[in-house]
């Protein structure tokens, strides 16, 4: 039996180098992940001019040191609105996917723990959700109630309740026939009680996973609306639409699109990166990248 | 080392020569078969007998060279003069189907689910004889019959699912066959099956082996069927050969503790199905631990100080033609594993 | 088969229902009421209660569904209170640009996606691989409008070899009208490949350890149809259900695509529509998108038994 303790040296070999490249990835999706919501939190005392003061003659000016990178086609300062449009953003982006995890969450675990007539319920649910393709959902909907930034996130929230539901009833199902719950049943624990107790901490984890990855899906989402110019209305900047905007002008001014369209490729990027480590983290098949 | 080729008249078809197989894995270096010498004569049959793990599959991939991509393969097989650890891909190629052929443990696993039986044999036919459509289905169908499958024009459009585990076998060996090979590799080819169709399926291929005069490896971890239907027995342990002999002898005469152990574990045939292999007491070493001494040490009932401190050479010391690895090997005959006494 | 077409069809009805049901609440969320929204400038009490009691909307909320929902059975989903037009011909319209764009952008995504997916499969752990799989990852977290401006940028402004606008019918003439699917088509594309590929990769090298693998090999069959036939086939089952769950990403990225490549579909439509606050062509439009989503899910759960025996043969 001694034989099986003694591992820890050549244990691994492959996937540790593995864990290592992916490492420094991995490190500088947090840093950007923590920049820009660090810029997003202190842009209003940070040393930067108004996102929305026009200058009508420093229309589309390149960097300079006035503006350092550019002005737009109002001659409003670039650097400004990416902080502030890195603001709405960040605030749809996380607090949307809070919505759903929340939601998902409770019925996932619900349906996956107590199965039945609820699980029936609450999967068809899901599904009829799940019949409107997202974007078309979105526009539909904020078109009827208004374009605000609350509506905006209310509805990406609600769009993410059935991918989090699946995730959670998923590994609650696999979960509640497993020893610790047996065992905990046999001693009596209430089911609100080995819900909390033993059941939650083990969704958390793979939800914190499919939470950061919705994030990303919610930048793109609520970009995708503003840039169609049915999102968060202006002057307020967002930056789908300063890419909707600046389209108008490529090819005088391209950087006007292409500095927005890459703040918001990097943030996308950032969060599948690290979503997807801790997914891979999280998911017990081995390989499972 | 006499190299014993069973059937010592003619040259051999095959021959296998310090083979051995290392895998990686998350917990080290797995030698799954090591240091392996073989030899078979064209038209023989060789028993290949072991426990689960010992390595027979994967001396058997190593022969058709049907490794898994990471494996590391050392040692020469050489087949009809030429070595295939060598070999390019399309010479391989060409010789597998019509030279080489094998027969896998599982027919659950070996048949494509979402080809139809007939597709399946037809195309080995067409990549190796040249045979048009219709003469390939009709040769298929043949082919069907000729392996006991009723009604085979019909069976020829199904898929695998929809037929039985002993019928799938039957299809697979069919396939095997289709080109005429002269070395048939039947690895545990009815360990997945109900017991009532084992025997056929041996019979089946025993049959086919004589009628064709083609050479066999079969693998199992059942003493009992290599007993009648094979000409010689190699028995593996912890990756190595540990005892090897013209199949009679080794009955009449077993020199190595393993060995009577293994025999000791064949299941009765009055046993009641399904009922748990009277198996051998503990477990074989951790294939990535290898152990200094004897690999069987910590499980044999006549081990001393000697067997676990030096590894005993596969050497066959009454020139007998059966080679054994053992310090301290059985005299006389048959002993009862039970009876025995440290 | 019949077992399982009708369960699938047993679970299909209810949820076209629900479909309609929520396209119903949806609109509903109006604030005010939709003949405010018709009037505009001109209400006054009176037209408004006289349009109300026209339209019914003074009408329970469920008693509004059910009429709502019989015309709806008798192909009637309104017209539009700005042009005339009814919702069918509207949809039906532009229909055939969707269509098009999607089945175009479908082809490309496939086409790049397999043989990549079967290119990472077969050297897996390789720096090809491990290229490809990286690409396809950092291809995922571009949305389809940067991919449209970066294409915009690249093929029209710089090159000036392809159009970003300028779509004609097909049939006034084609070669112009496929042109100018181009870049949309390749947009879309871009959302699909990398999709498609990771999802047959992985099933690919799942398959490829197979024993039926194996034995193709030790039959001696030529790598190319070991891989096309024998490894192909079995995987392609999964990627027929991604490409049916990609369907809703991509009705979602034709929306964007025909909007900023002009092009007049039903995407265009809604956009249009939302514009206008044009509220009977929305509700229409969505309703339709929806049901079409839920047919073209339903009809991928078959194809996938058509591919799969084991399904076909009632084992399902
Ligand atoms: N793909 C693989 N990767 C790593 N190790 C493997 C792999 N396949 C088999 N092994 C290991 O190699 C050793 C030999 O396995 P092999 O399959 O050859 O045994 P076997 O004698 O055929 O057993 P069985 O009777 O169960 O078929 C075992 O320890 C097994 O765990
Ligand atoms: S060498 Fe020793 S331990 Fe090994 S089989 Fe012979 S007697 Fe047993
Ligand atoms: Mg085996």
């Amino acid at each position: 039996m001694a034989v099986l303790e003694i591992e820890g040296d050549t244990a691994l070999v492959s996937p540790v180098r593995k864990r290592h490249r992916l490492g420094g990835l991995f490190l500088a999706a947090v840093a950007w992940i923590v920049l820009i919501g660090l810029a997003a939190i202190l842009a209003g005392v940070l040393p930067i001019q108004s996102p929305t003061d026009l200058d009508m003659l420093a229309r589309r000016e390149p960097p300079s040191a006035a503006h350092w990178l550019g002005t737009d086609q109002l001659g409003r300062d670039m650097l400004s609105r990416l902080i502030y449009g890195a603001r709405i953003s960040l605030t749809v982006g996380l607090l949307a996917p809070v919505i759903g995890v929340s939601i998902g969450a409770c019925l996932g675990m619900l349906a996956g723990y107590f199965r039945g007539r609820l699980e029936a319920f609450i999967v068809g649910g899901v599904d009829v959700l799940l019949a409107f393709p997202p974007l078309v959902f979105a526009l539909a909907v904020t078109a009827y109630l208004g374009q605000t930034v609350l509506n905006i996130t209310l509805v990406i929230g609600i769009l993410g309740i059935p991918a989090f539901t699946r995730v959670a009833r998923a590994v609650t199902l696999s979960l509640s026939q497993r020893e610790f719950v047996v065992a905990a049943r046999a001693l009596g624990a209430t089911d609100s009680r080995i819900l909390v107790r033993e059941l939650l901490p083990n969704v958390a984890l793979p939800l914190v996973a499919f939470f950061l990855l919705g994030v990303a899906v919610t930048i793109v989402v609520e970009g995708a609306l503003s840039f169609l110019g049915l999102g968060v209305p202006p002057p307020a900047p967002s930056w789908g639409s300063m890419i909707g905007e600046g389209r108008e002008s490529l090819d005088i001014a391209p950087w006007l699109a292409f500095l927005p369209a890459l703040f918001m490729f990097l943030s996308v990027l950032s969060f599948n990166i690290v979503g997807d480590t801790l997914r891979a983290l999280t998911d017990p098949r081995p390989g499972a990248l | 080392m006499s190299g014993v080729v069973s059937g010592a008249v003619s040259a051999p078809l095959l021959s296998v020569e310090g083979v051995a197989v290392e895998l990686p894995t998350p917990r080290g270096r797995l030698r799954a078969v090591d240091k392996v010498d073989l030899a078979l004569a064209p038209g023989r049959t060789l028993g290949i007998v072991g426990e689960s793990g010992c390595g027979k599959t994967m001396l058997s991939r190593a022969i058709l060279q049907l490794l898994p991509k990471r494996a590391r393969l050392e040692g020469r097989v050489m087949f009809g003069g030429r070595d295939l650890a060598t070999l390019d891909p399309e010479s391989l190629r060409r010789l597998r189907g019509p030279e080489l052929a094998v027969v896998f443990q599982d027919p659950m696993t070996s048949l494509n689910p979402v080809l139809t039986i007939g597709t399946q044999i037809i195309e080995t036919l067409q990549a190796h004889l040249g045979m048009d459509a219709t003469t390939a289905f009709k040769r298929g169908t043949e082919l069907l019959a000729a392996v006991g499958i009723p009604a085979p024009g019909q069976r020829m459009r199904q898929y695998p699912h929809q037929l039985s585990g002993g019928m799938r076998q039957r299809v697979a060996i069919a396939i095997a066959l289709s080109c005429e090979p002269k070395l048939l590799v039947a690895d545990e080819p009815t360990t997945a099956l109900d017991v009532t169709v084992q025997a056929q399926i041996l019979d089946l291929l025993a049959r086919e082996q004589q009628r064709r005069h083609m050479a066999m490896i079969l693998i199992t971890h059942d003493l009992g069927v290599v007993a009648g239907r094979t000409d010689e027995v190699a028995v593996m342990y912890a990756g190595r050969i540990v005892e090897r002999a013209p199949t009679p002898a080794l009955f009449a005469r077993m020199r190595m503790p393993y060995t009577e152990a293994l025999l000791a574990a064949i299941p009765k045939l009055d046993s009641a199905p399904h009922t748990a292999l009277p198996a051998i007491p503990g477990r074989p070493p951790d294939p990535t631990r290898p152990l200094p001494g004897c690999s069987f040490a910590p499980r044999c009932r006549y081990a001393d100080e000697l067997c676990g401190r030096a590894k005993p050479a596969l050497e066959d010391p009454d020139d007998a033609g059966a080679p054994y690895a053992c310090w301290h090997p059985i005299s006389g005959a048959r002993t009862s594993w039970s009876a025995s006494s440290p | 088969m019949a077992k399982f077409v009708g369960q699938r069809l047993a679970y299909l009805l209810p949820v076209l229902l629900a479909v309609s049901l929520l396209t119903f609440l949806i609109a509903s969320l109006l604030p005010g009421d939709l003949a405010y929204t018709i009037l505009g400038d001109q209400a006054t009490p009176e037209k408004l209660a006289a349009l109300r009691a026209q339209m019914g909307l003074d009408l329970p909320i469920w008693q509004r569904y059910g009429l709502w929902l019989w015309d709806v059975l008798h192909g009637d989903l309104g017209r539009s209170f700005r042009t005339g037009e009814t919702v069918v011909n509207a949809v039906l319209d532009r229909l055939p640009v969707s269509l098009e764009l999607m089945v175009l952008a479908e082809l490309i995504g496939l086409a790049i996606g397999i043989p990549l997916a079967i290119l990472c499969a077969v050297k897996s752990g390789s720096a090809t691989d491990r290229f490809l799989t990286g690409l396809a990852f950092g291809n995922l977290s571009l949305p389809s409008f940067l991919v449209a401006i970066l294409l915009i940028f690249l093929f029209a402004v710089q090159l000036n070899w392809l159009p970003a606008t300028g779509w004609v019918p097909f049939g006034e003439d084609p070669l112009v009208n496929l042109r100018s699917f181009v870049l949309p088509a390749l947009t879309l594309a871009f959302a699909e490949w990398p999709a498609l590929m990771r999802v047959l990769r992985s099933d690919m090298i799942a398959t490829l350890q197979e024993d039926y693998i194996a034995m193709a090999r030790a039959k001696g069959l030529r790598p190319a149809r070991i891989l096309l036939v024998h490894a192909l086939k079995p995987s392609s089952l999964t990627l027929v259900t991604v490409t049916g769950i990609n369907i809703g990403r991509l009705i979602g990225g034709a929306v964007i695509v025909e909007s900023i490549f002009a092009l007049p579909g039903i995407g265009r439509l809604l956009v249009g529509a939302i514009q206008a606050r044009d509220f009977i062509i929305l509700q229409g439009v969505v309703l339709f998108v929806a049901t079409g989503f839920v047919l073209v899910n339903f009809i991928v759960d078959m194809l996938y038994a058509v591919l799969d025996p084991r399904i076909r043969h009632g084992r399902a």
